[in-house]
């Protein structure tokens, strides 16, 4: 559509030559050398016809502009009544949880545990720190148990199945490779965000402990073993484990490496709450546990943080062990159980009440006095010891002996959830865990200081995640504000658990992450023995697949590490680093990141060196040179400064006897090459011979990230070097074009497309040595299939078009457009689409011509999907860029198309209709008016098409001929086919009404002689109705055709039915008709329109007065200077409205006055300007947002007109009133006066008389020569 | 802030007032306007040569020596601030 401007261009051109000729003559036009014609130009005086502007935003269009900068509540305008397309989901709200969407990889994020404060050396000092912390040695010395644990169990497991393959092996040799343990699938870093990591790993270890089915089991007590889930990883955390019984665990047959749950439930299993009865575990977490002041109701409320814990069976479950006789009070204090789960609780407490053995007393009672004898025990009878075994024998161990009526507590909630007290918001089910506490009416008084400290913090959270937002305001604020109060602990125990919360939704993970946020401003550096506890919580952030979502965590983390320093951010997060689960050190290594890029690479640098080489465990090294990975992904280009300490850093990396260590050594070089581009080459010298030796050695992913690096680091190369380097590279490249690897092959094409774009690379080389191999390999049906391989195919090979040219590339495929496999005809169409449209089709000789143009027509002919732009698009791109050649084709295409226009299928015509119009303008070059002319006859036959798509896209063929033949030479001939188009307004299908009204528009603007006025009439009728029309496009075009058709016609009667039109209630509807109405009076210039219009403003209604007012206000925008004729005509009429009660009238006025003053300024008019401000000026009062607006702009236009002199003279009054509420709008006036004309005042400023020591007069300003 | 105004334009236009330091606000006295005012003006003295010229004429001085002064004089124009009442 391109080249259908410059020939518009060209004929507005004429036209508008010919108009000036005849101005002289035409009572309708003005005289330009009076009026000064020149800023008419930038008004839009045609209709647009191309299609690609329809939906442009109001800012680029000249008039939209000038309109929205009147029309205020934008919201309204574009509030329009939608269909019923969204009603769909009505009552089927999509689940808004977070957990809803993840990925089991991102639900490992549960995993993790809320770990223990630990301590602050820059706050303690020099003193050792108390036993009861932990420090930072506790946690590496945990993390080195972890490590040797899953190593022993690593062994263990070998030694299993090596005994076991060596059994099978016994019968069958192959038997032992399928016994190979389960190959991990390897992370692509960057993949995990595009999901490609989402394939479950079935091994159970790896299964996260929050599947959701397990979180809603009830722990009862008695049922342990039935709610155990499952029984084989139970026994290994029971309360003795020894070493043969962790043998038979493993025996479970899925006990894979990766016990990413593992140790989490280990630690919690260890909890102080059994210590009384089960076998301690002998292991060191737990004396140091047994420190922690874990009483459940307040400090750490583990049930909630740690699910996972609370409710695995190896703990006993919460509710039984610790409290006799739950009374209701007790649980509703614990707040960790739900109703439901009370409510069995009590079931199940009832039936063990029934069934527990009798007691002596009992007996005696039940049974007669006499004929019975009691009998000693036998002497060998022992009575259970062992307090756990006891324990779960009889789950109530210190039941109660009979029923006891329940202690009446009104706390207790029954079915329906108690309306929280206190005008808190309203709780939900999963919250009574974390909040219960506030539903109890404890009396305030009888609470401790930190209880009542506990409870203030629940509330206000509590309203922050549930409130309305004034709620959620005031409490934002109050816990910013007493943070320090509340100090860092009680608020950071409240917080992250909900944050851990698995019900979690995203509008309360957002609040709560701001809470964090403003709260970890204030605290500064209190927080950092809570650094980690935050890192768990905020880490999984960075991973989330929404982006705001990431930004948020990366803002939390980047403001942690400045208020907490890098050493306390180092400290915290170095033994997550090389922890056992990849989900760990991933997070980590994009933390790590976010804190370089908050405190400066130079600081972390030494630490990073340290890490990247460390010879303990390749995990940290892994990490170490992800962490570069992701501060290239993070900072982009700002790495260019440390470009070479960093690549220094990682580049041992690319020989670690470690795969997965080189892999990312590979992939975080192709993120700093990437990130520093197209710079920095200097710093990969280093790593040029370790990466081409590494192509030759490697196979498969390693290879493949050797392979991205080098395709990110040859761009950056002098054209001397990428010619050789590629050359090197091309040999495996082109050995790799083989490889049945999915993830190969992206990756080989994205390299093969970075090295032939670089400068060095010449055709010739291209041309033999790459593109017989390319196209053996890639150009293959199966690469249509995939989505990602298509783009990426087309993607590489017009980059290679670039370079070789149209030729090769184009004959190499043009047979290929009449393959049987329609994606892959696609596929080809869509790249010589692409070519041709880059390069032309100059190099096209003419058998190639002949052969593309029988290719296109086929694969045109042939296709069949639904997707039929590829195929419209490569048509057009074709036909346009042959341009004069395509003339010999042109009957046969033309026959194809009328042949295909009367075919069965809507969308085989609607594609004919809309090839019409892409190739319309090459038609015309090509001289074939004739032909032109037969198809518009054609169309105009197809005119009661009745699928409003195919009417649409005729209609669409229709303007293109029309545009490019003219009015005049048009079949069949105006005045024949506009009759017809008028019921097609009446048509309400969007696209039908676009197209119809453009054409319509363009009939007007170009033949309107062509048609009776009594034609246009009826359609002014039609058009009133298309200003209802949702899109924007639709509604501009017709307030133009009532422009040009009034030009046509005279603006009379047009106006008449505008005028009548400003009655309807539809705000839309009038919007639109006051802006026809400026524009006719504009067309037509204003004293043919202002008498009528006048004369409207005294219908005694509203709706039709304001519409007046607003006309006047685009009209006189859209008139300029030739306001100065017409200023004291409507001064009497904006006086009055600028003294209406009304607030709208007083609005409107202003900004019609504003308007008038813009454009009248400089040309004599102060007068009335003076006169209209002194009816403005009162209005600087208002409060109403539009109304104060619009009133202060009016001010500006003033100062604009009147010069600031003047505007500060009214303003001097106001200034140093003794209201404060006068001088706040006087000194708002004053400013707004100052910023537009701060020079200007110096002249005007009242004359100060000086004070005793102060001088405030300016002597210099009465000099005088 | 009013609640009105902090979705319009307004509060853009607070934002643009707070980058410019001569603007005033209700609470501006009598000197600190007067100091603003005699600041405004020197600049407006030095910004315009014709001006510096015709003071330099009037007071038989070079331009040079006029603009020093004029940029000498912004530093305390009025003197030193009254004392407060209310402090």
């Amino acid at each position: 559509m391109a080249s259908v401007d410059p020939e518009i261009a060209k004929t507005q051109e004429e036209r508008r030559k010919m108009e000036q000729q005849l101005a002289s003559l035409n009572s309708l036009t003005f005289d330009t050398d009076l009026y000064g014609g020149t800023d008419k130009d930038a008004y839009v005086s045609s209709i647009p016809v191309t299609d690609d502007d329809e939906n442009l935003d109001a800012m680029d269009n000249e008039v939209a502009r000038k309109l929205a900068s009147y029309t205020a509540p934008k919201s309204l305008m574009k509030e329009m009544p939608r269909g019923g397309d969204d009603d769909g989901d009505l009552g089927f709200k999509k689940s808004q949880k977070i957990i809803d969407r993840e990925d089991p990889y991102r639900l490992r994020r549960l995993n993790r545990v809320i770990s223990p404060d630990r301590n602050d050396p820059f706050a303690s000092g020099e003193k050792t720190p108390d036993p009861s912390v932990r420090t930072y040695a506790d946690v590496m010395r945990e993390q080195a148990l972890k490590r040797e644990e899953e190593e022993t169990l690593r062994l263990i497991k070998k030694k299993k199945e090596e005994e076991e393959a060596a059994k099978a092996g016994a019968e069958k040799v192959e038997t032992g490779g399928a016994a190979a343990p389960q190959k991990r699938r390897n992370r692509w870093d960057q993949s995990q965000d595009d999901g490609t990591a989402k394939k479950a790993k079935t091994s159970d270890w790896d299964l996260p402990d929050s599947s959701s089915g397990r979180w809603d089991a009830t722990p009862t007590p008695g049922r342990l073993g039935d709610a155990t889930p499952g029984v084989g990883r139970r026994n290994r955390w029971d309360e003795t484990p020894t070493p043969g019984r962790l043998v038979d665990s493993d025996a479970t047959p899925a006990g894979a490496v990766t016990p990413g749950a593992t140790p989490a439930g280990m630690t919690w299993d260890a909890t102080p709450k059994l210590s009384g009865i089960a076998t301690p575990t002998p292991k060191k977490q737990r004396s140091r546990w047994d420190e922690t002041p874990a009483t459940m109701g307040s400090a750490t409320p583990m049930a909630g943080a740690t699910p996972a814990a609370a409710y695995t069976p190896g703990v006993t479950p919460v509710g039984a062990v610790e409290l006799a006789t739950p009374t209701p009070g007790a649980i509703n204090m614990r707040g960790s159980i739900t109703p439901e789960q009370y409510n069995l609780l009590r079931w199940e407490k009832d039936i063990e009440e029934r069934n527990r053995p009798l007691s002596d007393e009992e007996l005696d009672a039940m049974f007669p006095q006499e004929g019975y004898k009691i009998l000693d025990p036998p002497a060998s009878y022992v009575p259970i010891r062992t307090p756990a075994r006891k324990l779960l024998a009889t789950p109530t161990p210190m039941g109660t002996p009979l029923y006891a009526i329940p202690e009446e507590n009104r706390g207790q909630q029954f079915d329906v959830p108690r309306e929280a007290p206190g005008g808190l918001p309203f709780m939900k089910p999963e919250d009574y865990q974390y909040f219960g506490a506030l539903l109890n009416e404890d009396d305030e008084e009888e609470l401790s200081p930190d209880e009542q400290k506990e409870r203030k913090i629940m509330k206000l959270l509590l309203k922050v995640k549930n409130g309305t937002p004034p709620q959620r305001k005031t409490a934002l604020r109050q816990l910013t504000d007493k943070a320090r109060e509340f100090g860092a602990g009680p608020l950071f125990n409240r917080i992250l658990p909900l944050l851990m919360q698995p019900t979690l939704e995203d509008q309360e993970r957002h609040l709560l992450v701001k809470v964090i946020d403003r709260v970890l401003y204030k605290l500064d550096e209190l927080v950092r023995p809570y650094v980690h506890k935050i890192l768990v919580v905020i880490e999984p952030l960075l991973i989330d697949e929404d982006y705001y979502a990431r930004v948020e965590g990366r803002e939390i983390i980047s403001n942690l590490s400045k208020a907490a320093g890098l050493a306390t951010m180092i400290a915290a997060m170095r033994p997550d680093i090389d922890n056992i689960d990849e989900y760990v050190r991933n997070t980590t290594a994009r933390a790590f990141s976010v804190v370089a890029s908050a405190l400066g690479i130079p600081a972390l640098l030494p630490f990073l060196k340290a890490v990247c080489q460390s010879k303990k465990s390749w995990q940290a090294r892994h990490t170490g040179i992800k962490i570069v990975q992701q501060i290239a992904i993070l900072i982009g280009c700002a790495v260019l400064p440390h470009l070479r300490s960093l690549v220094e850093i990682i580049e041992h990396g690319l020989n670690d006897e470690n795969q997965k260590v080189r892999t990312i050594t590979a992939l975080s070089l192709a993120a700093l090459a990437e990130a520093a581009a197209p710079y920095g080459i200097e710093s990969f010298d280093s790593v040029l011979k370790p990466l081409w030796k590494g192509i030759r050695s490697h196979r498969g992913k390693v290879l493949a990230a050797f392979l991205k690096a080098i395709g990110f680091i040859i761009p950056l190369m002098d054209a001397l070097y990428a010619s050789y380097y590629t050359k090197e590279v091309m040999v495996i490249l082109i050995r790799e074009f083989q490889s049945p690897d999915e993830e190969m092959k992206k990756i080989v094409l994205k390299v093969v497309k970075q090295c032939v774009s670089t400068e060095g690379v010449e055709a010739d080389y291209i041309r033999n040595d790459i593109l017989p191999e390319f196209f053996k390999n890639f150009w293959v049906r199966r690469m249509a299939l995939d989505r990602r391989n298509y783009r990426q195919l087309v993607e590489t090979t017009v980059e290679m078009a670039n370079k070789v040219g149209v030729a090769d590339i184009v004959g190499r495929i043009v047979e290929d457009l009449k393959d049987e496999s329609e994606p892959y005809r696609r596929m080809v169409m869509e790249t010589i689409e692409k070519v041709v449209a880059n390069l032309g089709a100059s190099d096209i000789d003419a058998r190639l011509e002949e052969l593309l143009i029988d290719g296109i027509l086929y694969a045109f002919q042939e296709q069949t999907s639904d997707d039929a732009n590829v195929m419209l698009n490569g048509f057009g791109a074709v036909v346009n860029s042959l341009g004069l050649r395509v003339k010999p084709y042109l009957p046969q295409i033309c026959g194809t198309i009328k042949w295909r226009l009367n075919n069965k299928s809507a969308k085989v015509r609607q594609q004919a209709a809309d090839l019409i119009s892409r190739i319309a303008v090459v038609m015309k070059q090509c001289q074939e008016e004739q032909l032109m002319g037969h198809l518009g006859v054609v169309l105009y036959e197809y005119l009661g098409e009745e699928y409003p798509e195919v009417l649409g896209s005729i209609l669409g063929a229709l303007k293109a001929i029309v545009n490019v033949i003219g009015m005049t030479k048009m079949t069949p001939p105006i005045k024949d086919l506009l009759p017809r188009l008028t019921p097609i307004l009446k048509n309400r299908h969007e696209k039908v009404q676009e197209n119809c009204i453009d054409l319509v528009g363009r009939i007007a603007d170009r033949g309107a002689e062509f048609v009776p006025a009594r034609e246009w009439m009826r359609i002014c009728f039609e058009l009133l109705e298309m200003l209802k029309a949702h899109k924007k496009g639709i509604r501009r075009a017709t307030v133009n055709t009532f422009g040009y058709i009034a030009k046509a016609i005279g603006p009379q009667d047009v106006l008449a039915t505008l005028l009548n039109n400003l009655k309807v209630q539809e705000r839309q509807n009038r919007v639109c008709t006051t802006v026809a109405i400026a524009i006719v009076a504009e067309t037509c210039s204003p004293f043919t329109v202002l008498p009528a219009l006048m004369n409207e403003y005294r219908v005694p209604e509203l709706n039709v007065q304001n519409g007046v007012l607003k006309s006047l206000s685009f009209l006189f925008e859209y008139i300029g200077e030739m306001g100065k004729d017409y200023i004291y005509a409507v001064t009497p009429l904006l006086e009055d409205a600028l003294m209406d009660r009304d607030l709208v009238h007083r609005q409107t006025a202003a900004s019609a006055v504003k308007h008038m003053a813009l454009g009248v300024a400089g040309l004599g008019c102060e007068d009335a300007l003076v006169h209209l401000l002194n009816y403005v000026w009162p209005n600087i009062f208002e409060t109403s947002p539009h109304v104060i607006n619009a009133v202060m702009e009016a001010i500006e236009g003033m100062r604009v007109a009147l010069g600031a002199a003047i505007v500060l003279n009214y303003c001097l009054q106001g200034l140093f009133h003794p209201a404060r509420k006068v001088r706040e709008v006087y000194w708002k006036i004053y400013n707004s006066l100052y910023i537009g004309a701060q020079d200007a005042l110096v002249a005007a400023y009242p004359v100060l008389d000086d004070e005793q020591n102060n001088i405030y007069s300016r002597p210099e300003l009465v000099m005088f020569l | 802030m009013q609640a009105s105004d902090r979705f319009n334009i307004n509060s853009q236009l607070e934002h643009l007032q707070a980058k410019y330091v001569g603007t005033g606000h209700a609470d501006l006295n009598r000197f600190e306007w007067a100091v603003n005012i005699q600041r405004d003006s020197y600049a407006s003295y030095v910004g315009h040569y014709p001006l510096l010229a015709y003071f330099g004429i009037a007071e038989n001085e070079s331009i040079g020596r006029e603009r020093y002064n004029f940029m000498q004089k912004m530093l305390l124009p009025c003197g030193l601030p009254p004392e407060r009442e209310d402090d």
